[in-house]
């Protein structure tokens, strides 16, 4: 019963959050500067009488709180909107380019995990040597080198320099699988670099904690071998925070693509709205950062939810 | 870091040349005369990138200290005025669930992009840290017995808040402060190099890397330097930030994630 209140009370908080993150989004494209009916119709030329049809088209000419609800139900229906630049639908934009941030989503935190976890538990079980050392120098660079830089660097390095990776260009996995994956190596490992350092520190922090945990010692009693005692008792249990930390990072990642998709020009949701912010293309914007909002905000209760069948005492605060 | 914020104060006096003076001959490699190098249009970088630590001091520590000020207000009275509390975390998280350099984008360009939209926009970015983390420890303070006993003895809200609260909180606010600023320099030079941020021709690192971005190859000193003021920078705050946990408060020696 508790579980089941616990969850309640959380997907009601969850309704409201995303109530406030629709009224900031929107709010946000409102004061966004320029006129989006000009944006239609071109600078040079427009009569007012066309600027006026426009508005009227657009519903622009209507209170806001008007167009808010409006703007509200048309998305509960699935309408999106048409985006003023392209004239295409929002929703098929964002379809033409979720598979490829996806992948570079997907491949930034599979980069993050290759290099953190090792890296987590070897400093961990070496604490003060030099691995230990090697592991800090790793984490403390990896949250301040911004990830444009370390982009730029990598791509001086292993396109320019050593010419052994492409330096931007995107090829669909349907076209070219190897060309698909050499160009996304760099744009991963720059995206995945700061989520890495972070999840390194957790792991090394919670596995020195675990390891000196009594279930660990009777494991080790028992003549368990030190190498299942490290990966089947210890780490499945470090592990739980950094389940934790990486689904609060998520937003964080989305955030780095942006950056990282303008860097190597990748033709994915980031440099979309990129796009949209520097075109005035609202209903673009709006969507995407909405949709962003929303998928962080789920992801979150998600983390909370099997936070709470992890760790049973959760739920009771 | 020090010499960072040197050249930062002293910008004037140091700076050899004119940050924005086209004098030397374009995309010349570090020499005695120009030691950083030029850029694409013949301007000195090292005389830029001095000028360019100013501006990221200064954006980096105002806009902490303004979101840390509003953060701490808000933090307060949500936990001392309990109607307020649902209000505060509901906003506090939907403000969280945009992403910061998304949201930070969004903000840039509705204000007219430059230095105070940019410190407005940080400002209101990282608000919802502070907040949270004023209003959780706030809301432990409050229970505990020498506030009970000020309560008691007829203590004003405001004034039981800051006098009697915010001294006992003011320590992990001080060392999130610190630990920020790094960031707060990172997102201010994302924002730059994107184009949404501090316009050219002011010489912020993160416009100086997005003009170099286009001379990588020929000339790679024009963005490489700045990234590296970047980089040690936010390194230097985030290791004076480990260094203030330690030195205010030695019980707390795991951060909060």
């Amino acid at each position: 019963m508790i579980l089941k209140a616990f969850l309640i009370r959380r997907l009601l908080q969850t309704l409201i959050t995303l109530f406030v993150v629709t009224l900031i989004s929107f709010t946000l494209c409102m004061v966004l500067p320029g006129d989006p009916s000009l944006a239609v119709v071109g600078h040079e030329g427009a009569s007012e009488e066309m600027i006026q049809t426009v508005r009227k088209e657009l519903g622009l000419d209507q209170p806001i709180v008007v167009q808010y609800f409006k703007w509200l139900s048309s998305l509960v229906s699935g309408d999106f909107g048409i985006s003023i630049r392209t004239r295409v639908h929002v929703l098929t934009l964002f379809g033409q380019r979720l598979p490829l941030t996806l992948e570079l989503l997907g491949l930034g935190i599979l980069f993050a995990l290759l290099v953190a976890i090792p890296m987590g538990i070897l400093s961990a079980l070496r604490p003060n040597t030099w691995v230990d050392t090697l592991g800090t120098v790793l984490s403390v660079s990896g949250v301040a080198m911004p990830q444009f830089f370390l982009g730029m660097l990598l791509i001086l390095i292993f396109a320019i320099w050593l010419g052994w990776l492409p330096s931007s260009g995107y090829f669909s996995l349907t076209e070219s699988l190897t060309g698909n994956l050499k160009g996304m190596i760099l744009p991963a490992i720059s995206l995945g670099s700061v989520v890495s350092a972070e999840i390194m520190r957790q792991l090394r922090s919670s596995m020195l904690e675990v390891l000196n945990e009594e279930f660990v010692q009777t494991a080790r009693a028992k003549g368990v071998a030190e190498f299942m005692v490290i990966i089947k008792h210890a780490l499945r249990n470090a592990l739980i925070p950094v389940v934790t930390l990486l689904g609060m990072r998520i937003g964080r990642l989305i955030g780095g693509i942006v950056i990282i998709e303008v860097v190597f020009s990748l033709p994915g949701i980031g440099r979309l709205l990129m796009n949209a912010v520097l075109f005035n293309d609202f209903p673009v914007l709006q969507t995407g950062v909405l949709l962003v909002a929303f998928a962080v905000t789920f992801l979150n209760l998600l983390t909370d939810i099997s936070y709470s069948f992890l760790d049973p005492r959760i739920r009771h605060t | 870091m020090l010499v960072l914020a040197f050249f930062a104060i002293v910008e004037n006096l140091i700076c050899p040349y004119d940050p924005l003076a086209v004098e030397f001959l374009p995309l010349d490699p570090p020499s005695l005369k120009n030691p950083f190098g030029t850029d694409n249009l013949g301007r000195d970088v090292f005389s830029r990138f001095v000028a360019g630590a100013r501006i990221s001091f200064v954006v980096g520590l105002t806009s902490v200290f303004f979101a840390s000020l509003i953060g701490i207000v808000a933090g307060l009275m949500a936990a001392y005025f309990k109607r307020l509390q649902a209000i505060f975390m509901r906003v506090m998280d939907a403000i969280w669930a945009f992403p910061m350099l998304l949201l930070a984008m969004a903000l840039a360009v509705s204000l007219q992009a430059g230095m105070v939209t940019v410190i407005v926009a940080i400002s209101l970015v990282y608000t919802p840290l502070f907040a949270r983390l004023v209003y959780g420890q706030a809301l432990s303070l409050l229970e505990r017995e020498f506030i009970l006993a000020a309560q008691a003895f007829g203590c004003q809200p405001a004034r039981l808040l800051f006098t009697h609260v915010l001294p006992n909180l003011a320590a992990p606010v001080i060392v999130q402060a610190t630990l920020t600023v790094g960031t707060a320099i990172v997102l201010e030079s994302s924002l730059s190099f994107l184009g949404v941020g501090i316009q050219p021709p002011t010489p912020s690192w993160g416009v100086m890397i997005q003009t170099g971005y286009k001379w990588l190859e020929q000339a790679p000193w024009i963005s490489v330097l700045p990234g590296l003021g970047i980089y040690v920078t936010v390194v230097s705050f985030s290791v004076l930030g480990d260094w203030l946990r330690l030195v205010l408060d030695p019980k707390q020696l795991t951060r909060k994630v």
